[in-house]
């Protein structure tokens, strides 16, 4: 026994060395912060969207962001869906018809945009890639999913912690990161290319979006700060929907199906000793056999 | 002491038996809904509208609706008479033509253009009553889309529409 | 024919199947009457998890088929089509997905079981060669099933893992246009990875019924690692062994359900909602959890062959186990030095998990190396030369003793149940 706990005493101290060692590694490699870890109304086992949040966030992409990045995966009727900004169906269908989508081909073989219509996907902001690159220097990508393509490292033992606290947001607290991360002068021998921007959190720290977000760039009808940080949460907080449309359902049913394993697993364990309770009993009137080859008949 | 022992056993192997089969169908039933048609399906299948002012009188155009082809004629003066002036009753589908067009509108004929023997698409213009003609087994229709000889069982199918003006129809 | 209770059908139609196709009875004299040892413990329930994985795996990857579209332009958009549109379709993408994880999570939880308690050992070595095979498998199917979304780690895995093949000298250029189909990952390369992750989980069910029949004829180990010598020792195995799976089970539905409701992306990595894209390498290709301790042996050896060589053998190495452990007794329960050897192992393990997920650079890659050294050393040098070293403990006369403990002379009633 005490042979047991030297070896492991030695192991953990292996262990601990051997970590800090390889810590050290790290820190020198990445210099990019960790993002403030923020408070989502969506986060946790009852998360929900807030549907204020989702239109004003929707309201700043329209206004801000929908000119470069796209959000070509998402359909107009998904915003009357449940679980999302809460439009109805009629203002989906209005906002549709502000955009204009590609057509069927007439009559000449001439493709004619036509305003859009609730089954219509979000247009892209760009015919293709060398449009984009021609047009910006650089490809601005599309934000159907981009709450989930995006995220950063937790170290040990954080990422056991996010297990159990159910901590899926990295990607939401690094883009409002991102957005609110612009520093008009960055650091001292920091070299920042032509045509691009210092920023804190992006990895690499120079990007080719120019700070999008100002104070009062957008108008809230609802009377929340139109500052640039409250921007910033709630366009993340609609891209977060926007990437994950069915997160209320999906822990909805989520606890349901958790809490009936829990009543099923407990019934099936007391079922269980039930069962073996007979063994113990009554040992001699077990169906047991010497074990012998497969039987063959 | 033994009665009272089985039935307290059995309730637990009983109720864990129904948790079971509760269990299973909840597991079962996506599995099923998912063959269902799914939210872009549905949506795709969205009434459409069409307007009737490019369509000449006697012309007969093809649009799609939920993967269906829909034949909307603009029928003749001559058309509408023979459609209108039929022993109904001597039809092998009953039906008269006012129930098959929209009042005020009986020159507009809307019509699921499936026949309907084993669904090929019937050839408008065609056939002795210059209405459609199903070239698979030889299903012949009236101007008004009535079954009048061959093996198809009835009608053409006439689509849920309506008129949002005299030029412009909602099919769907 | 020692006397197992044959099955006897109860009814007229019964009794005309049996004679005919007599299913009924080798499930009966399977999966009923079948003996188990009586004292085994909650880690010989992971083959019944595996077997419910592999079902559920086949049955959500069937419907998943039913929506995805094989085509480099079309791929990622049909996974969303499936998120967003299709009935469910989230929860049959997330229920793939982690519950690809889980079939591994149980796979290595069998194994070290199987390892730690000598399961492998004589007569079960074909038990145990069946069971890497399936491992060996597994790896494959998983591998392919991560490039169909074809995300920027589907498509960086895929040139990374089938660029492997170019360190063969001679032929290993062509192998690779042969597997790629073209002159790099491709529409050829997923439409085949397609075909072949539709395939290869029947494959796994084929063997799968190899590796029970093959079970049965040896008969379960059991923690004590003796084998049953009468009928105290055993218990049939409906009731008692299925209803003690039953439950395991549904603790382990606890932790996948945790997963796919609550934190479904945590086991993926977020580069992979990025599309595909050729021009760009990700800053970091790290593969899917499972497959970090082989990818870091991979990388801690420099030269490009061997590494490879090494990942291979890394698994291959597993077959030779039966015979590179020479100690005649059976469970780590008697052999108090080769467990200190053992879970060392199992730290090595989940320590190179662990720098598979790290930039091969610094001090990781020595650690990387020296746990390497002791994962090859374990099967080559330790366990050959501890069955000549070691001083086991003495070993139970029978598995009967050793549950209903010393001085209890068989064949006596049992003991008063311990009060509730």
């Amino acid at each position: 026994m005490a042979f047991q706990r030297k070896i492991l005493a030695l192991v953990l101290a292996g262990g601990v060395a051997a970590g800090s060692l390889a810590a050290s590694a790290a820190t020198a490699a990445e210099d990019t912060p960790q993002p403030p870890k923020l408070k989502w109304s969506f986060s946790g086992p009852f998360g929900k969207y807030d549907q204020g949040q989702l239109q004003r966030g929707f309201k700043v992409y329209r206004e801000v962001c929908q000119v470069c990045h796209g959000l070509t995966l998402l359909a107009f009727r998904n915003l009357a869906e449940p679980g999302g900004p809460g439009f109805t169906p009629a203002q989906a269908a209005a906002i549709a018809a502000e955009y204009q989508v590609k057509g069927e081909p007439d009559d000449q073989g001439e493709v004619k945009d036509r305003p859009g219509r609730l089954a219509d996907r979000f247009p892209p902001p760009f015919p293709n890639e060398q449009a984009a690159r021609a047009r910006y220097n650089a490809v601005p990508p599309d934000m159907s999913v981009i709450a989930k393509a995006r995220g950063y490292e937790r170290g040990f033992p954080w990422w056991l912690l996010d297990m159990v606290t159910q901590y899926q947001e990295h990607g939401v607290d690094y883009i409002v990161a991102l957005l609110t991360g612009y520093e008009d002068k960055a650091p001292a021998g920091v070299n920042v290319p032509t045509g691009t921007f210092y920023n804190k959190y992006f990895p690499g720290h120079t990007l080719a979006m120019p700070p999008p977000l100002s104070d009062k760039r957008v108008d809230y009808t609802d009377g929340s700060p139109t500052t640039v940080d409250q921007y910033a949460k709630d366009v993340s907080a609609f891209l977060a929907w926007a990437a994950e449309p069915h997160l209320e359902a999906r822990k909805r049913i989520g606890f349901q199906v958790i809490i009936f394993l829990i009543v099923f697993a407990g019934l099936v364990y007391f079922a269980k000793k039930k069962v073996w309770r007979e063994v113990e009993l009554h040992p001699e009137k077990l169906t047991p056999r010497p074990p012998t080859e497969y039987p063959r008949s | 002491m033994s009665a009272a022992e089985g039935t307290r056993r059995d309730f637990l192997y009983i109720a864990t038996g129904a948790v079971a089969t509760v269990g299973a169908a909840g597991v079962l039933w996506p599995l099923i809904a998912q063959m269902n048609p799914d939210a872009s399906t549905i949506a795709a299948g969205a009434p459409i509208e069409v307007d009737l002012t490019p369509i000449a009188d006697g012309q007969v155009i093809k649009v799609f609706w939920r993967g269906k082809p829909i034949y909307i004629n603009h029928r003749t003066k001559k058309q509408i008479e023979e459609a209108q002036n039929v022993d109904v009753a001597k039809l092998p589908d009953p039906q008269p033509d006012s129930a098959r067009v929209k009042a005020g509108h009986d020159q507009w004929q809307v019509l699921i253009g499936i026949c309907t023997h084993l669904g090929c698409i019937p050839i408008a213009h065609q056939g002795p009553y210059d209405g459609y003609f199903c070239p698979c087994h030889g299903s012949v229709y009236d101007t008004s889309g009535r079954i009048r000889s061959g093996p198809a069982p009835s009608n053409l199918a006439v689509p849920p529409y309506e008129f949002l003006s005299d030029t412009k129809i909602r099919i769907g | 024919m020692s006397g197992h209770p044959t099955y006897q059908p109860k009814s007229a139609f019964m009794r005309w199947m049996e004679r005919r196709l007599p299913i009924a009875g080798l499930v009966y004299s399977s999966f009923v009457v079948y003996p188990i040892p009586r004292n085994l413990n909650y880690w010989w329930t992971f083959g019944g998890i595996l077997a419910f994985m592999l079902g559920a795996q086949i049955v959500t990857g069937i419907v998943l088929a039913m929506h995805y579209t094989p085509h480099v332009d079309y791929a990622f958009n049909s996974v969303e089509h499936i998120m967003r549109d299709v009935n469910y379709g989230w929860l049959l993408r997330y229920l793939h997905a982690n519950g690809a994880s889980m079939f591994f999570l149980a796979a290595y939880v069998h194994m070290f079981r199987g390892m730690y308690y000598g399961s492998y050992k004589e007569p079960r070595e074909v038990l145990w060669i069946l069971g890497v095979i399936l491992l060996l498998l597994m790896i494959m199917t998983g591998f392919m099933g991560y490039v169909l979304p074809w995300g920027q780690m589907s498509f960086w895995a895929a040139t990374v893992i089938t660029n492997l093949f170019s360190a063969i000298p001679l032929v290993g250029e062509s192998i690779v246009a042969w597997l790629w189909g073209g002159f790099a990952v491709g529409n050829p390369t997923l439409n085949r990875f397609y075909s072949l992750h539709y395939l290869l989980p029947f494959v796994i069910v084929g063997v799968v019924v190899l590796h029970i029949w093959a079970l049965h004829v040896a008969g379960q180990n059991n923690p004590d690692g003796i084998e049953p010598k009468t009928e105290h020792d055993t218990v049939a195995f409906t009731p008692y062994a299925t209803i003690k799976d039953a439950f395991f089970l549904l603790v382990f539905c606890v932790l996948f359900a945790w997963f796919v409701f609550y934190i479904p992306n945590f086991l993926g990595h977020p580069d992979n909602y990025i599309p595909a894209n050729p021009a760009v390498t990700p800053v970091h290709i790290v593969p899917e959890w499972y497959y970090l301790p082989f990818y870091a042996i991979l990388r801690a050896i420099p030269n490009k062959l061997l590494g490879v060589v090494a990942l291979g053998g890394s698994i291959l190495i597993l077959l030779f186990l039966p015979w590179l452990d020479t100690s005649k007794v059976k469970s780590a329960k008697y052999r108090p030095l080769y467990r200190q050897f053992f879970w060392l192992f199992v730290i090595v393990c989940v320590g190179l998990g662990w720098l598979g997920s790290k930039p091969p650079e610094g001090n990781y890659v020595l650690i990387a190396r020296i746990f390497t050294a002791y994962y090859f050393a374990y099967f080559l040098i330790i366990l050959p030369l501890l069955g000549f070293f070691e001083k086991t403990k003495p070993v139970p006369n029978s598995i009967a003793e050793s549950v209903l403990g010393k001085g209890v002379p068989l064949g006596a009633p049992a003991p008063p149940p311990r009060a509730a």
